[in-house]
Formats: structure tokens, sequence, C-alpha cells
């Protein structure tokens, strides 16, 4: 074109991106790029390979391999080999290596971006200036961390294999994620990357070597979904992380379920963006093209959800519809291309499916005027469908596309409402520049991550992760290194521990063994009422007939089923009874909990009331150490040790309530982003038979501590310790509802409070069968599950039976970004 | 003080269809203004990365970027000798044989404007005559505006009658800093109506007005008030044309003509040295406001060595050799 006539027109024109180098790189590995085990590149065991195509123009790229099981088995043992030598280098040695990945990526910054997206189909200015150098910063950070290790960690060792799944919207960023952490954390990995897009994998793998990477350390496998089950599936694999789609993401949870494997998740979204009458809309606008227009919506986090206040929403929209006319697509090789090609045909096929489905719906869709001359591939337009109802599928379904469903809102409390009604929660943006109210929001939407004022922020230092379906777990800060971690308890296998000088218990695999028992102790019960014992009073008069019931919403109810059952003493004389309690009594007892005031109060308030509870049971410490001994037929002076440690525990926590709010996070951005601890919600705990007072506490106090309302199942061979303890619970200020306990058959019990979708994490102690059963069912909701009976813990000790690690599993951070004038 | 809506003047030559009259000052729109600054520096940030113009285009947008120029000496040591010398710049701001190879010789490459204190009006308005360049004056107590008001209407009025065609006044930043909204607004009418037939750019000063929302306020009122261009900067102030100040002005002038229909001019100045600065300055232009505020009639740059350093790539353009200064006429 002419420069005279340009003068005139002051269009853009083509501003391309040289492909060359990257084109080179391919070329020399053409026809087809291998696994990459042990620093080596080797054919895949299969010989088959499979197609990655350029999404911009359909042009083959090169050959992927396709892994085998026996490719995953060697990269599995690979990984096997290197981990013990990697896990026992030391964390100076390890930031060393991870300083070099973060240095090599940004020497090889350009060919990494033009690789991804000729791989990928995002526009160059988003590889360039986003994905790789955010995976530069990962590496940078995590470099950090594994220089700190052993004293920031101190106590907590590396899981050991894990094996890593990643998606194809920010390929070798989501790499960067997973690989970075568990590498500072002493692992070694094995990699599968998105079918589509698995050649800057291969690359960073290549770098990695080239950089001096220890083989085996890291292992990349190629292939399609069936390469991830295998990984998943792998016996040899500790632990999985995962990115990507909430149903697969489910699978993973389901086929997992008992392996004992440690297992993250990050799934999908439906994130609002809330856009409150006193934000700075033009600024919000411009949030909004980052929210859904960023990498072709194909954001897990993508802000698809537009919720504006009502009074502002048409003008809104109209701001809106002009930004969208600016909107360039095409070629994301070009400089000046807002949005580049869908990753695949297939990928399209569902948008569109979607689109017009919403179209048919009969809900008001909007494209720029330019929308219908896209240039050929695999191109979609922005699109706006406006009043969106909440029930239409496009303000429900995540579409992973540049697709915005807009709704208005009158009062905050309806935004924050409307935010929440999803079963996702992955992410949200809040715009006012009230920062009261924008903070207040921020606080009340589900999410992992809100943007006050901003949106689609990323950074190393801190986590990103999501609650609800969007899974669990987190990428990025101290919170992510955790992921990465086990707790490292001295003699941490064992069968028993003797009692020390103390009078610690002994985790006595034989404790909660009735069978050998009663003889040993030598109380000959006849009718299972106390005898002997602290207060020698046998009466002449037969005792009255003490009656547990469950304990729902502050009061004592008697179990639906109207049946009870009988609870046996060490010396297998009848001790009692409690309720048989059925799913309705849990029903019962997750909306008592829903109702609970308990997560509204302040840390301090909590401590009070846990504090309240520690001297009301000191009170008793006589009773319940007197019915410890029965329980289980225990001395005397231990019974009352359990009794002690669990008041000291109580304190324990009444002191963390008010201490385990969060941090701040060191992002590289004006301002503040704060890392707020905040409870999980509804916590089902199930607890098994060691330590029956001792262990209750244990678990349900972290998760008061932390402001969670908890139903809990006690052990079905003492449950009398947690229902003599609601008498003490009612006497000292326990908020109705935060505390519910239903007795009965544990496992069934336990079961319907896994697949009760309206409760956000179970705790579950007991068998490796139940323990599969509740993993299993789990994924209903992909609640969060700690299995805290693998492995045995000792519960006196207070290293394993307290601190940090309970209250890690009671709170989820939420990541709040705040960005202040710089 | 008079409030009345003044008659719409124009002035040949500049290619302004319809003046801004300006409006009733409305405080409730000047207060519903929201600027969220790390938002604002997050899409300034963002905006030169992602558009793009290189090749022909590149030398396209540079010249279109130098009729764009309000071609400025502010100095106390200027004379007729050298404002001459940048009147004739101005004129033929563009080697010609760089200009033939571009095939922009019939393009008739002029900067927009030649901006001098009032003492040098009339110097540069003889030195220009016939070109079609009119003569931009700075007025007001340029560039504190530190003097009273009387005077700066008189500084005005004097220069208006040497032949300046623009008028390029200093906001009183007191009244902005002290939300005094009517005073600008009265303050800023009678400076238009002094200017009578010529220009009125509004500089803001917007280093010293301490936040993004004041110069979102400020920009409003003045376009309120009846302003043809608001302006950043002096070019004296510390911190001076910034891309973040140009997305909230630019952002003004949008909201502006959205309400009234009123397209108000916007020029950066200060600190706009480079070839590629001037091309953030048109892209942003092009995105925020659309094409109509590319050329002179809505957009200038106020610059003085910017123009070298376009020559510079222009001649890049043409050769592929990278060139030196010295081999482009200087001012």
């Amino acid at each position: 074109m002419q420069i005279a006539e340009i003068f005139e027109t002051m269009t853009y024109g083509p501003a391309p991106e040289a492909a060359g180098p990257a084109r080179e790189w391919l070329a020399a590995r053409a026809p087809a790029l291998g696994l990459f085990l042990d620093n080596r590149m080797v054919p895949p065991s299969t010989g088959e390979h499979i197609e990655s195509t350029n999404p911009a123009t359909g042009e083959p790229l090169i050959g992927i391999a396709r892994a085998g099981s026996a490719d995953v088995d060697a990269a599995v043992a690979a990984a096997r080999r290197a981990a013990a030598d990697w896990r026992r280098t030391p964390g100076h040695a390890r930031a060393r290596h991870l300083y070099a990945l973060a240095r090599q990526v940004q020497k090889h910054a350009r060919l990494l971006a033009v690789l991804e997206t000729l791989d990928n189909g995002k526009p160059i200015r988003e590889s360039r200036d986003l994905d790789v150098p955010l995976v530069a910063r990962h590496f940078y950070h995590h470099a950090g961390w594994a220089q700190l290790l052993e004293t920031e960690f101190a106590g907590y060792e590396a899981l050991g294999v894990v094996g890593q799944i990643v998606p194809w919207n920010f390929p070798l960023l989501m790499l960067a994620w997973k690989v970075a952490p568990a590498l500072a954390a002493g692992n070694t990995v094995v990699l599968k990357p998105a079918r589509f897009t698995s050649i800057t994998a291969v690359a960073f793998a290549e770098i990695a070597a080239r950089a001096g990477l220890p083989p085996g350390v890291l292992n990349v496998v190629t292939g399609d979904g069936q390469t991830g089950a295998m990984l998943v599936e792998h016996a040899g694999v500790d632990k999985i992380a995962f990115t990507g789609s909430t149903e697969v993401g489910r699978g993973i949870r389901r086929s997992t379920a008992g392996s004992g494997k440690r297992l993250s998740l990050e799934l999908g979204g439906k994130s609002p963006f809330v856009v409150f009458d006193d934000a700075d809309l033009d600024s919000a606008v411009e949030g909004v093209v980052d929210a859904i227009w960023f990498n072709q919506g194909q954001v897990c986090c993508a802000g698809s959800r537009l919720l504006v206040q009502e009074g502002v929403a048409a003008g809104f929209l109209e701001r809106l519809r002009e930004r969208m006319e600016t909107l360039r697509v095409g070629d994301p090789l070009d400089k000046g291309i807002d949005i580049g090609a869908i990753v695949a045909p297939s990928q399209l096929e569902t948008i569109r499916g979607l689109v017009d489905r919403a179209c048919s719906e009969g809900i008001q869709m909007w494209q720029p005027s330019w929308a219908c001359a896209l240039p050929d591939g695999c191109f979609f337009p922005p699109t706006l469908f406006s009043d969106v109802p909440p029930a239409a599928e496009i303000a429900r379904v995540e579409v992973f596309g540049p697709v915005l469903a807009a709704t208005t809102f009158r009062t905050k409390s309806e935004a924050v409402a409307l935010a929440n009604n999803t079963g996702y929660g992955l992410a949200a943006s809040v715009w006012s520049e009230n920062v009261g109210m924008a903070l207040d929001a921020a606080r009340a939407i589900k999410a992992g991550t809100v943007w006050v004022n901003a949106t689609n922020l990323f950074d190393a230092a801190a986590g990103f992760g999501g609650l609800r379906e969007s899974g669990f777990g987190r990428e990025g800060g101290r919170e992510g290194m955790y992921e990465y971690l086990k707790p490292r308890w001295p003699g941490r296998v064992r069968a028993a521990v003797t009692a020390t000088a103390t009078g610690r218990e002994p985790i006595s695999e034989a404790a909660g063994d009735g069978s050998q028992d009663g003889a040993a102790n030598g109380h000959g019960a006849s009718n299972g009422r106390a005898t002997g014992g602290f207060e020698a009073t046998v009466a002449s008069m037969p005792p009255i007939d003490r009656t547990p019931k469950l304990f729902v919403g502050g009061k004592q109810a008697r179990p639906d089923s109207g049946y009870s059952r009988l609870v046996f003493a060490a010396d297998s004389t009848v001790l009692g009874e409690v309720g048989e309690g059925n799913r309705k009594d849990l029903r019962n007892a997750v909306e008592a909990a829903h109702a609970s005031p308990w997560g509204a109060m302040t840390g301090h308030a909590r401590a009070q009331v846990l504090y309240y509870l520690a001297e009301n049971l000191s009170l008793r410490t006589r009773e319940f150490a007197e019915r410890l001994r029965r329980m289980d037929g225990r001395p005397a002076e231990v019974a009352t040790t359990e009794v002690e440690r669990t008041i000291e525990r109580l304190f324990a926590y009444a002191a963390w309530a008010d201490k385990f709010g969060g941090r701040v996070q060191g992002t590289p951005m004006p301002g503040l982003t704060v890392a707020v601890h905040e409870p999980i919600g509804v916590v089902a705990v199930v607890a098994d038979d060691t330590c029956p007072l001792l262990q209750f506490v244990s678990l349900v106090a972290p998760a008061l501590a932390m402001g969670n309302a908890v139903v809990a199942v006690p052990s079905s061979r003492h449950p009398l310790a947690a229902t003599d303890l609601y008498q003490v619970f009612e006497t000292s200020d326990v908020p109705a509802g935060a505390v519910n306990v239903v007795t009965g058959n544990v496992d069934l019990l336990a079961g319907v409070l896994a697949g009760h979708d309206d409760v956000a994490a179970i705790w579950y102690a007991g068998s490796d069968d139940g323990a599969r059963r509740v993993e299993l069912e789990s994924a209903g909701n992909l609640k969060r599950v700690w299995i805290v009976s693998r492995p045995r813990r000792d519960w006196f000790d207070p290293v394993q039976g307290e601190g940090e690690e309970f209250l890690r599993e009671a709170t989820q951070v939420k990541n709040i970004w705040v960005p202040a004038a710089g | 003080m008079t409030t009345t809506i003044l008659p719409v003047p124009t002035v040949p030559g500049l290619g302004l269809e319809e003046r801004n009259p300006g409006i009733p000052l409305d405080l409730g729109w000047v207060r519903e203004v929201r600027v969220n600054r790390p938002a604002v520096e997050r899409r300034a940030a963002t905006l030169p990365a992602r558009r793009s113009v290189k090749r022909e285009w590149q030398a396209a947008w540079l010249l279109r970027a130098i009729t764009a120029i309000d071609l400025t000496t502010l100095a106390g040591d200027d004379t007729p000798g050298n404002v001459r010398r940048l009147c004739a710049k101005a004129r033929r701001p563009v080697r010609s044989d760089i200009l033939e190879g571009l095939g922009a010789a019939d393009l008739g490459i002029t900067v927009a404007a030649v901006c001098v204190y009032h003492n040098l009006v009339s110097t540069a308005v003889e030195a220009l005559a016939g070109s079609g360049i009119p003569v931009a004056a700075v007025s007001t107590g340029f560039p504190a505006g530190q003097i009273p008001h009387r005077l700066k209407l008189a500084e005005i009025e004097a220069s208006v009658g040497a032949g300046a065609a623009e008028i390029d006044i200093v906001v009183s930043r007191a009244r902005v800093l002290r939300g005094e909204w009517r005073d600008l607004y009265e303050e800023v009418r009678e400076f238009r109506a002094a200017c009578g037939p010529a220009h009125l750019k509004t500089i803001l000063a917007t280093g010293e007005l301490g936040t993004l929302r004041n110069v979102g306020m400020a920009s409003l009122v003045c376009m309120m008030a009846g302003a043809d261009f608001i302006k950043t900067s002096t070019g004296k102030e510390s911190v001076n044309a910034t891309l973040p100040v140009g997305l909230v002005m630019a952002r003004a002038i949008r909201d502006y003509h959205r309400q009234t229909g009123h397209a108000v001019g916007f020029k950066p100045a200060g600190g706009i040295r480079t070839a590629k600065s001037s091309l953030d300055w048109l892209i942003l232009m092009k995105e925020e406001l659309g094409d109509g505020w590319l050329r002179a009639d809505r957009f200038r740059l106020g610059a003085s060595g910017l123009l070298t350093d376009i020559e510079r790539q222009l001649e890049h353009h043409l050769t592929g050799r990278y060139a030196a200064a010295h081999r482009h006429p200087m001012v």
C-alpha cells in the first residue's frame, strides 16, 4: 500500500512477528517430537504420533509422540530413580537449578513465545508479554523457595514422584506453575502436556536438560487423554496435579480414590465480573476486555459473567459495545491482534453450539459490525449476551471462548448472591471506587482469587486455585508449596509409641480393639452403669438412665430413625446407648451448620468460646477421665492425661483463633495482594476409635477456631466422649449449629457426608476402605478431602496431633489483589 | 462574570467544522467522574504493546504525526532569530528528497502550528505568512498562571491582536486543587471570550493536579467552559505528558462528545521526544477516540525535539540505514 494512501486512511497494517527461528526449531525435529525421559528425547513405544497443527491456519506443525503404558512406566521409573538424590540435594543446589531454568527461559523467550503462538493460536503479544515472562517469574520465585525450604518448611519433606497434567490454554505457563514448585520442594516430575499443545513442553525439557537439570528430575510424556489416564492411575506416582476441565477433574478424583495419592485440581470456572455504579466505568470496560477476551476467553478464570449495577448498566454496555468494535481478531503472530485463534476446530464447535443455543433461548446477542468478516481459520468474534437470566445455560456453563453473559443487579448483596450462584469458585473481579464496599464484596464472593479494580493478574508469589467445583489446591506462593510437601514426623511409620515419662498416651494399634482389654483391667461391671472409678459411690439405687441424643443446631435431637445403638465398655459390658443417626439427621445437621452465626464471629470471639469450652471441660475432668477409662479400659492416669491434653488442645486452638489470618504476598505490584485464610464453610469430621476425646477435639477445635461450622461423627466404638462433650458445648456459649454431633454407623454416615453437595470439606479418620469411599463420593461437589488417619497419628503428640497442618486444612486461601496508585 | 454561551466563530484554514461552544457547568457530572489510577496505568502500559505499525504504515503514521506537531519554542532566550528558523522548519519539516522518496511530496506536509510566547507572536506570524500555518501563543501567565486575572485576559487579547490564531492558556491549579469548579469554569469561559475567533487550548498542568480524578474533572470543566482543545502540560512541570494522563483526558473528551455531540481536541505536550512515542500517542487517539482524532483539527503534539527523531526514522525507512541527526536541517 502506498504511504500517501495510508496517510489518509491511517490503518494499522500488518505487523507480523517473524516465525523463522521457531520454524527452524520445528524443522530440525521433524517429522515428530519424542518423549523426554532422563534428559533424552526418545521415540514412543507405540510408534504412534499425533499431528500438532497451527489453529490459525490449519497447517501441520510437527508430530507429537503418543506415549503408551510402557512409556509412562519408563517415565515414572526415571522419576523414581532420580527422586532420592533430588530430594537430598541441598536447597541451595536446587535453587541454582531453578534459577538456571528461569534464566534459560528468558534467554529463549522469543523462541518459546513464537512456538506457543504457533501451536496454541494465542496472540504473540500475550505469549511474549504475559505467558513467557510469567514462566520465568515462576522459576525465579521458586528458586527462592528451594533456597529457603529447609528453614521455611522445616518439618516437611517432598512427596516423591509427581504426575502433572496441564491444559492447552496456557501450555508453558501451566507447566511452570506445576513444575517449579514441585522441583523446588524436591519432587521429581512426570509431566503430561495437552495433546493440542505439547510443543513448548518438549522445548522446555530440552532447555532444562541443557541447563543441567539432572536426568529423571523432569520427564515429559505426550499423548492424548489415554496417556493422561495412565499417569493418573500409575501406582508409582505419589501425587497428581491436574489443571483442566471439571469433568475430567471429577474423573481423576474418582480414579485416585483410595490410592493414597495426593491430589490438587485446578478446574473450570464461571467467574463473576462485578461493576458497581461508582466504578471507573471506562477502566472497568477495559477490565472486561482483559477478563473475557484475553486468550480468546479460553481462560479458566475468565470473567465470563458480567454483573452490572442496574443504574449504570445501559451506559456501561454501550461503552462496552463501542470498545468491542475496536478489538481486532486475526493472525496470532500479528503484534497488533487482540484475539487470536481458538485452539482447535472441536473447541470452536463447542463455542458455536453454546452461542447458538443461547440465541435460540431468545437471549439477546451482540457482536461487532465486523464479526461477519473474520479471516478463515479457527476464529470466533467477541460476543456479548445481555439481560442473561441466571437460569440460562450461557450464565452457568463454562464456554471457554470469547463469550460474555451480562446481567444486572440492584444491590451489593444481590451482586454477591448472583456472583455466588454457581457451582464454581475460581476467581472474581470487583469494580468500585468505594474501597470499603469493594473489599466487603471481595470477602463475600466465594472464590480463590478476587481482583479489586483489576482482572487476570497473576504472579508466582500469590497462590492461584479455586474452591467448590473449581477444585482445590493452590499454585504459587507459600500456600502452593504445601501442595508438594508432607509433614515429616520422626519415626513416622510405626505401629506404636511407648508412653513417655510425661504420661503421654501410646498410640496402640490395639487401643481400639475391644478383644483384649476387659480381663486385663478387671472392672467387672454387670450392667454397664458406673461402678468403681474416681468416686466409688456405688449406690443401692438404680442409676438414672442417661440418654445421649444427637446434637443438632444447638439442641439435643432424637435420631430420625427412632433407634439407638449400644455402646460397649472395654470389658464388653454395655456402657450406654447413643442415637442411630441417619441421612436425614445429617441433612438437618448440615442445614444447622449453614445457619450458624459462628463463621461471622471474630477470631477473638471464637477464642473466648474455645477457652470457655476448655474451662468447662476442666471442671469435669474426672467425669470424662472415668468415661474414657471405662471405654477402653486404660489406666485412670492415662485417661486423665487424655482429658488434660484435650483441655490443652482447646487452649491451643483458642490461641490460634486470632493468629492465622493470612499474609501479604510479595507480588510485583503497587498496592496489596492479601492472602486471606478464610474458613472453608461447613466441614464434616469423621473420627476413628483412637483417643476418642482427644482426637474428636483435635479435629473439631481447629475447624472451629478458623470459623468453620462442623458436623462431626464420633467414632462408632466410643461415641460417648463426644456426646458427653455436647453438654459442655451447651454450657460454653457455643452458638447453635457451630458444632453438630451425629452418632451412628460411621461408614454409612461418612458416605452421606462425603456425598453431600453442601458440605465443603470432609476430614476422615478410619479404614483405608472407608477413605476410598469418602474420596469417591466427594467427587460429586469436589469437596476437599483430608484423610486424617493416613498416616496414623499419635494424637498426644503436638506435632502430629495439632498445629499448622490442621489450620491449613481448616482454611482456604483467598488472594485479594488490590492494586493501588503507583 | 458571564456564563452565556458564545457564538461560534470559525477560523479559516484550521479545518474545524464546528467549535465546541461549551455548555452550562454541570457539577453533578463533574463529581461523577471516577478514575482508578492503577487500572488506567495498566491500560496505558499495555496500549502501545497492543498495536504496532510497521514499514509503510509506520512511515505514513510518522508523517501524520508531523502534521499534528505544534512546533514549540518556549525559552527565556528566544529571539526573533531562532523563532524565524523554527518557522522555516515548520514550513519544510522534512527534507524534500525524503518526502519524494516516500511518495509524500504532494501531501503538503507541514507542522500544525508554531507555538511561542506572546513577545514572539508577531515575528512568527510574519515568518509564516502565506503558509497557512497558524501561530499559537502560550498565555495567561504561562507556565504558572500566577498573575492577576485581568492581566491574563489582557495577554490573550494582545496575542490575538498580534495575529495568534490559537491561545494556549494555563488553568489556575489552585482552583482544581481546592475543588473550585465554578471558579475554574468562569475563568476559562472568560478566556474563551477573550480569544474571540482564536482557538482556545486549556493547559491543565496535569503534573500539578495531584490525582487523575482531578485531571478528569478539570478536563470536563474546561470543555464545559468552551475549550477547543485540552492540553496536558506546559512542558515546565516536573511530570509532563504521560500516557495515563492522556488516557484520562481522552476518555473525558469521549464522554463529553457522547453527551453533548461536541468534539474537543487533545494536545499532549512536554517530554515527547521520540518517533515511537508519537506513534504511541496516535495509537491512543485511534483506540480511545477513533479516526476522527488523528488529524490536526483534533490532535496536536506539543514538541520541539520530536521532529528530528521522526526525520531520522523516515530516512531509515527510506534507506535502510540508521540516520544521523546532523544530516537533517536543524531548527
